[in-house]
């Protein structure tokens, strides 16, 4: 965990108390919606459909659990009673008052947590891997790095009013957790020739309305460029992005339109005027930041202790569930803990507070009071000794949020669609719904393997259908609600776009068609362990094609 | 972007203007009076383009208690009685199809 | 509009003289980048200080060989979501050392102040006297600052290491900036 010092919490003091004075302006009329709304986004309120939500940010997805029941009390008491946790690693409330925004926020606030830079056109939530700090995998802790990002790009007074939202995404693994290269900055840190950590820098990613696999522009970046070379990107990208054109004027238009090498020649050019200066990131600073981490005073374990095999032999369902939700952790005697917030029949990534309330607790118990968020829209606890495995997978059971299906079927990402969101043409939750119910039989989801759904209700992509294994869109036709099917996005290390399947499908049938998709992989699949998206890559569209349009 | 009295209005069936109270963004729906009002039954209604671009305008005017003022559609039934015109009016007015968590029923 | 300087509002004592407009012999002018671009070489000829405005889609490169003789360059928010100016203030006064006066034209409002003083500028063109009134309040309002620009503001980053290592302060680069 990062701990914030006096300077960090005075800033946000600071910036609670001048969002109470935009409210208060904005109430009285002083201000219009005009002006008010640029100033309530960059605070993380949005005006959805029924309400004012409010976006709170989680930084690379690390939470304490104070921080965790803080979120447990705002849902209480400003909201009705639940969360929803989103593909990038924040929480979102659906229900709240203007009125009561500021006191919500200065509620927040006294546990370090905020709405900053969750909305509007300026640096968003850096995310990261939600193991950080705790896989087996990973080279570095990416956290510290993304908070010294972080730092750096909060209230940035030149790139707080960019031609559009702008998401970095680090990760310092070998297996990208981050989905990197479907940001605006993908930063993958890894090792030169000569050992020494930097990043290989992506730019121009992104779903939405025009999705693109990000391209790299320096394969390695020293750690102390990093400041310096995120600069000349924004720089660059703040004097030339479209301005004309909303749908036009993210950093992967302007990629796109001069090429990433032309783009990348623009940025050395700038970044070779800046990177002797102030920005150079020395020694003391990254070690500063590090030290402002409080790391969990490991006990010496060793792993596979006799309680967790005797459980595994006496108790089938935390066999089945150990299997599924728990993975190796760097710490020997340690394991990972996911915690699926995808119950059969429930909206995907939503939390009551009294879940997390309980989970925060769990937390102390069991993972040094430290909880994260993945951008699946789970949470992990990330530090659980391997004996305490069976008691804490008993206390999760009775919360419900040790369903066995993480990265399975009915692991399900969707953004909030019709039923909350504004924007949204078609509804993305009953979606969700309807296939955990189809695909609530678990060992059949278990022979399915890894398959990953993600569902849209509409062109923003929210629900990051670009690249799920199977990619669910929602569209409006003559008032209707449709959706277009694709199949083998992924947005991992080797990420790629979906290829759509056919014409767009009635909402009554969309739950069809993926089982009708789900029936032709075990058809086709050579082996039980080659994955859905394996077998896509191998035989290619058209005979999942032929599979769902033969007969509609 | 175009001023709303420029825009080309097209207009099939009875319309209400309607947007979200400013203090707590609850979905309200202009009414005879020019207040703004939580009931849709009380909505003014229209089915003249003219008339409905003077309720527009008249909803846009006011910036203080009410944000984004549009055009929505409406369904009268034979007696009268007004629902919404699409599934987006619908979920607004009723809120979400599906149950909230931690409802009863979950 | 009321002009904000030093923290006050202050009278304008610049001219603003539109493209066909003759240039009055006395007094400071301020005039579009076309015509000072054009006429540059009578524009320093002149007694009086001259400023010049500046569009926000032509890069501040262009105005380096004439910075000397500007007193004032105005930049241009056409509106105050368009941030663009804020990099060409930073590199007009960080890069380019352009010490005359930088304000901030076009849709100004008082939550823009704090951002516009750490770009560089210093005079603002508010658009509401609520807002040129409240300049001095709102500008005081944060005392932590994350990143280092060129306004001397000492950044987080080396508070907290001069706090560990007392005397480093003085030493730091963006001090002297």
């Amino acid at each position: 965990m990062y701990l914030y010092d006096d300077l960090d919490r005075a800033l946000l003091d600071d910036r609670v108390a001048e969002f109470r004075d935009q409210v208060a302006r904005r109430i009285s009329g002083e201000l219009t919606e005009d002006e008010f709304k640029p100033l309530r986004l960059m605070n993380g309120v949005y005006l959805q459909l029924h309400a004012y939500m409010l976006r709170v940010c989680i930084p690379y997805g690390t939470l304490s659990s104070p921080q965790l029941r803080m979120l447990a009390h705002v849902a209480r008491r400003y909201d009705r009673g639940y969360g929803h946790f989103t593909t990038r690693q924040n929480i979102q409330f659906n229900w709240i008052k203007l009125d009561e925004l500021p006191d919500a926020i200065a509620d927040l606030g006294k546990v370090g947590v905020h709405g900053m830079q969750t909305s509007g056109n300026c640096v968003r939530n850096i995310t990261t891997d939600q193991w950080a700090g705790a896989a087996p995998d990973e080279i570095e802790d990416p956290r510290i790095f993304a908070e010294i990002l972080r730092q750096h790009l909060t209230m940035h007074p030149e790139f707080s009013f960019l031609p559009r939202k702008f998401k970095i995404a680090l990760t310092a693994s070998a297996h990208d957790r981050a989905a990197i290269r479907v940001h605006d900055i993908g930063l993958r840190m890894h090792r030169n020739g000569a050992g020494e950590t930097g990043f290989e820098v992506v730019v121009g990613g992104g779903l939405g309305r025009t999705p693109y696999v990000g391209k790299t522009i320096n394969p390695f970046l020293h750690k102390r460029d990093l400041l310096s070379y995120v600069e000349a990107i924004l720089r660059v990208y703040n004097q030339f992005g479209r301005r004309d054109n909303i749908y036009k004027a993210r950093i992967k238009i302007l990629v796109h339109e001069l090429g990433a090498e032309a783009f990348g020649k623009e940025v050395e050019a700038e970044w070779r005027q800046i990177k002797d200066g102030p920005l150079a990131l020395d020694a003391a600073t990254i070690a500063d930041i590090a030290s402002r981490f409080s790391y969990p005073d490991y006990a010496r374990l060793a792993d596979d202790p006799t309680e967790l095999s005797q459980a595994r032999q006496t108790d089938k369902r935390f066999d089945t569930w150990l299997g599924n939700s728990v993975a190796n952790h760097k710490q020997p005697g340690y394991a990972i803990v996911t915690l699926s917030l995808k119950p059969e029949g429930a909206p995907p990534g939503d939390a009551t507070a009294d879940q997390m309330d309980a989970i925060a607790d769990l937390a102390d118990k069991y993972s040094f009071g430290e909880i994260r968020v993945g951008h699946e829209q789970n949470l992990v606890l990330p530090h659980v000794a391997q004996h305490d495995l069976p008691a804490l997978w008993r206390a999760l059971d009775a919360l419900g949020v040790a369903t066995p299906n993480v990265g399975l079927v009915s692991d399900i990402i969707a953004c909030p669609g019709l039923d909350y969101c504004s924007l949204a043409n078609t509804r993305s939750i009953p979606v969700a719904q309807e296939l955990t119910r189809r695909f609530r039989d678990l060992s059949l989801a278990r022979d399915l393997g890894r398959l990953h759904i993600n569902i849209s209700g509409c062109i923003n992509a929210c629900g990051h259908h670009h690249v799920g294994h199977i990619g669910l869109l929602g569209v409006e036709k003559n008032g209707e609600e449709y959706f277009q099917v694709s199949i083998g996005g992924r947005a991992d290390e080797k990420a790629g776009l979906g290829t759509l399947l056919g014409p767009a499908v009635p909402y009554a049938e969309v739950a069809d068609v993926v089982e009708d998709i789900v029936a032709a992989y075990l058809e086709l699949r050579e082996r039980p362990d080659e994955i859905f998206l394996h077998t896509v890559e191998r035989v290619g569209v058209e005979p999942f094609k032929e599979r769902v349009y033969a007969t509609r | 972007m175009t001023a709303p009295q420029q825009q080309k209005l097209k207009i099939t069936g009875p319309v209400v203007v309607t947007a979200n109270r400013l203090g707590d963004g609850a979905v309200v729906y202009l009414d005879v009076q020019g207040g703004w009002t939580t009931s849709l039954a009380a909505a003014a209604v229209t089915t003249k383009v003219d008339e409905a671009r003077a309720l527009l305008m008249q909803g846009l005017a006011d910036d203080i208690n009410a944000v984004g003022a549009y055009i929505a559609p409406v369904l009268r039934s034979p007696d009268g009685v007004l629902t919404p015109g699409n599934l987006r009016e619908q979920i607004r007015l009723h809120g979400p199809t599906v149950a909230l968590p931690g409802a009863a029923g979950m | 509009m009321p002009l904000v300087k030093s923290g006050h509002i202050v009278e304008d004592r610049f001219v603003r003289v539109l493209d066909d407009e003759p240039v009055p012999d006395t007094g400071s002018v301020l005039v579009p980048a076309t015509r000072f671009l054009a006429d540059h070489a009578e524009f320093a000829h002149r007694e009086a200080p001259t400023g010049v405005i500046w569009p926000n889609d032509r890069p501040v490169a262009e105005l380096v060989p004439h910075l000397d003789q500007l007193a004032l360059v105005a930049l241009v928010f056409p509106t105050f979501k368009d941030g663009r100016a804020y990099s060409q203030a930073r590199l007009l006064r960080e890069r380019h050392a352009f010490r005359g006066e930088l304000r901030a034209t076009g849709d100004v409002l008082r939550d823009q102040f704090l951002y516009l003083v750490r770009s560089g500028f210093d005079s603002f063109e508010a658009k509401k006297t609520a807002d040129a009134e409240a300049f001095a309040q709102v500008v005081a309002r944060y005392s932590v600052f994350y990143q280092p620009t060129g306004d001397g503001r000492l950044s987080a980053r080396r508070r907290r290491l001069s706090d560990a290592e007392p005397g480093r302060e003085k030493s730091a680069r963006e001090v002297a900036q």
